[in-house]
């Protein structure tokens, strides 16, 4: 339930000033937080000032809570090994719960690879890619599938401010027709690409294709370290909501974009992880209560993402409760003149049960 | 001048019951000397008689200068007070026929003498209004449809509220001396009884205690089961009470009788509920659980949580669609045309 993910720019060694990219818009969830003091390693607060609205512009700084799920994904990948083909980790919620964190864990381990100077390939939240998509075009490339100019060119901006360190680095291995006029030669920098995408916004979508491409092959090198990191990925197995001309309802496997991804989700590469999320709450048909793996994916999507690491993502522990308020009195968003005492935190904690989603809508409007 | 005698006698007398119980004694005198100046009053046919009241005003006597009796008047002066006559004579327990004006004359005198009686007690203060208290509370007067039940007769508003006043008045004589009498008339009321049905506090096969009851709001129908030590989880038809209540106001409701209590995280709660919708459901949960924890706290607690409302079951429900409109209170749109 995320309103706008922040991504760091990798280039960002000096915490501030960063720069947040947004992602595209879930759900409302503020970046609450602050470091706890189970980690002393990690990175302090980074601040910095932005143009995003809501929470980030309200406290002036985005924060996320260091927690448990996050820390053991991250010693994971501290201990990957990457000859090795690549891991994929799920997030999920236990029991049907939502708003347990799994996105801003997300956010937390791409913040950390980040750092760690890796090239982060996030996707904020796939099922903006199968749902409502306006535009849809045939794809030049393949006859079958269809284009998505506005949500890949998107993509491609975000991905560029993510990563322009490596956009340089890399080199395209082939060589790329466009059309008539334009092609990519082999041995340019992947930036040419994206640039390609960017502007041509008709060839956005293969220019993805291509991103996606070369990046899986090169990354077995060993030049870089690719963190895939997708939200909401049973998307990707699901159903849309988009049809055809003819009214007929289509399937993700004949999205472009879908499909590149799919590749990209299959750990038949190695030097770097992947790491997922589950999410019911955008999904598409599916029911409220549906919340195992195995549910929410179906069965195709089971069985491609097999072997995967589960993370459970759940809701706060007391002491994790106890920070969240801390943080929340000491930038004075609670006014409530109970709620500094006792008895209006056992209410909070009631009332939310210590989901972090509902305490922070709880929080809203106190 | 018998006849003369008689009628004047009779008008004398008659003006005598006129006055009524009260105050005769100021009359008395009066009409002695009113039928005195009857008597040597001259005419048969027209008699002109003076009244002399206590307090005569200028307008009642230019009224009397012109006021002439008939004969039909004067007759049916003489069948009231018969009729009168009649009525002192069952009240004094004598034969009707046979009261002659001596007899007329006891019983006023009687009358009149038991009213000064009543007068000096009531100067000395004799009369204490405690019993009479004492014998009203729990109880009320019969209704007027009951009494008519009773008597097997009609009565009016008038004769009930006088049937009252005359009961109330007996109940206030002598301390209470007809006070079988009187209680026949009057029916218990039952007082509300202020005691809660406190559930008894069960133990389970680890020892931990826990009390059960239920609640029921609207339709829908709730049984909790409330462990006495606990880490405030609750489950909802075993699912945990956020999924269940995605929303905050049922989840505040059920957070109400901790709150109240200031147990809010001391409790478990396992409950079942069905029936209703989200909010009836929210309601009969908080109804069951605020029962069970009776057994669990003091009986002051149980009376403030009384008092607040958190063990009376909530007797809304909905109401019936009338016909001839759209819902209940709704009516059809008014055309004028």
């Amino acid at each position: 339930m995320l309103k706008r993910m922040t991504r760091l720019v990798s280039g960002a060694r000096q915490l501030d000033p960063g720069r947040f990219l947004h992602g595209e818009p879930q759900a409302p969830q503020s970046l609450a937080a602050h470091l706890d003091n189970q980690v002393p390693d990690e990175s302090p607060r980074a601040t910095s000032c932005t143009s995003e609205d809501d929470p980030v512009r309200t406290f002036n700084e985005a924060c996320l809570m260091v927690r448990k799920p996050a820390l053991e994904l991250l010693r994971y990948l501290k201990n990957t090994n990457f000859a090795h083909p690549a891991v994929r980790y799920v997030l999920c919620a236990l029991d049907g719960e939502t708003g347990t964190g799994k996105t801003l864990s997300l956010c937390h381990v791409i913040h950390f690879c980040a750092k760690q100077d890796w090239l982060i390939l996030h996707i904020p939240d796939a099922h903006l890619w199968v749902k409502n998509c306006r535009g849809l075009l045939q794809s030049a490339y393949n006859k079958l599938r269809f284009d998505q100019p506005v949500e890949a060119s998107s993509w491609l901006k975000d991905f560029k401010t993510a990563n322009e360190r490596f956009l340089s680095q890399i080199k395209v291995q082939e060589k790329y027709v466009w059309n008539k006029r334009e092609s990519t030669e082999k041995g340019r920098p992947l930036g040419e690409v994206v640039e390609q995408g960017l502007t041509r916004v008709k060839n956005a979508t293969d220019a993805v294709g291509i991103v996606l491409k070369e990046l899986k092959s090169q990354s077995g090198s060993g030049a870089f370290r690719l963190l895939v990191a997708v939200d909401g990925v049973n998307a990707l197995w699901g159903r849309t909501t988009l049809r055809r001309e003819d009214k007929s309802p289509m399937a993700p496997e004949e999205l472009a974009l879908v499909h590149g991804l799919r590749k990209m989700v299959r750990n038949d590469w190695h030097g770097g992880a992947i790491v997922l999320t589950l999410s019911q709450t955008g999904s598409l048909f599916k029911p409220r209560k549906a919340y195992l793996p195995q549910e929410l994916l179906g069965k195709e999507g089971f069985d491609a993402l097999d072997p995967f690491i589960p993370i459970l993502v759940s809701n706060y522990s007391p002491e994790e409760f106890e920070s969240c308020v801390q943080y929340y009195l000491e930038n004075s968003w609670l006014q409530h003149e109970k709620a500094q005492t006792q008895e209006g935190k056992k209410e909070l904690l009631f009332l939310s049960n210590a989901n972090p989603g509902q305490l922070e809508r709880l929080c809203a409007y106190l | 001048m018998a006849a003369p005698c008689v009628s004047c006698g009779a008008a004398a007398s008659y003006r005598l019951f006129l006055g009524g119980g009260v105050s005769l004694a100021r009359r008395q005198g009066v009409w002695k000397a009113a039928a005195a100046e009857l008597q040597t009053g001259a005419g048969f046919q027209i008699l002109r008689l003076r009244h002399t009241t206590g307090v005569t005003t200028k307008k009642n006597v230019a009224a009397l200068r012109r006021e002439t009796y008939t004969v039909d008047f004067i007759k049916k002066q003489i069948e009231e007070f018969n009729i009168g006559k009649r009525h002192l004579a069952n009240m004094m327990g004598e034969d009707p026929e046979t009261f002659t004006q001596e007899d007329i004359d006891e019983a006023y005198g009687k009358l009149l003498e038991a009213e000064k009686h009543q007068n000096q007690l009531q100067a000395k203060g004799l009369f204490s209004e405690k019993t009479k208290t004492k014998n009203l509370i729990g109880s009320r007067w019969l209704i007027k449809e009951e009494l008519e039940e009773m008597l097997v007769e009609k009565l009016s508003d008038q004769d009930y509220a006088q049937f009252i006043r005359l009961l109330e008045r007996l109940l206030t004589l002598y301390g209470g001396a007809e006070e079988e009498f009187v209680q026949r008339f009057r029916r218990s009321v039952t007082i509300q009884s202020k005691k809660q049905l406190i559930e008894p506090v069960q133990y389970d096969e680890q020892g931990m205690a826990f009390s059960t009851s239920e609640g029921k709001r609207k339709s829908a129908k709730a049984e909790a089961v409330v462990y006495e030590h606990g880490s405030g989880k609750i489950k909802v038809n075993g699912i945990d009470y956020l999924l269940y209540f995605p929303v905050t106001q049922d989840r505040e409701q059920l957070m109400f009788p901790f709150c109240f209590l200031d147990r809010l995280g001391e409790h478990d709660v396992t409950c079942t509920v069905s029936g209703g919708g989200r909010s009836s459901q929210a309601g009969a949960i908080r109804l069951a659980v605020a029962r069970a924890l009776c057994s669990f706290v003091t009986k002051e607690e149980v009376e403030w949580m009384r008092q607040a409302g958190l063990l009376t079951a909530d007797p809304r429900v909905r109401e019936r669609k009338k016909p001839g409109q759209e819902g209940a209170r709704r009516k059809f749109t008014w055309k004028k045309r």
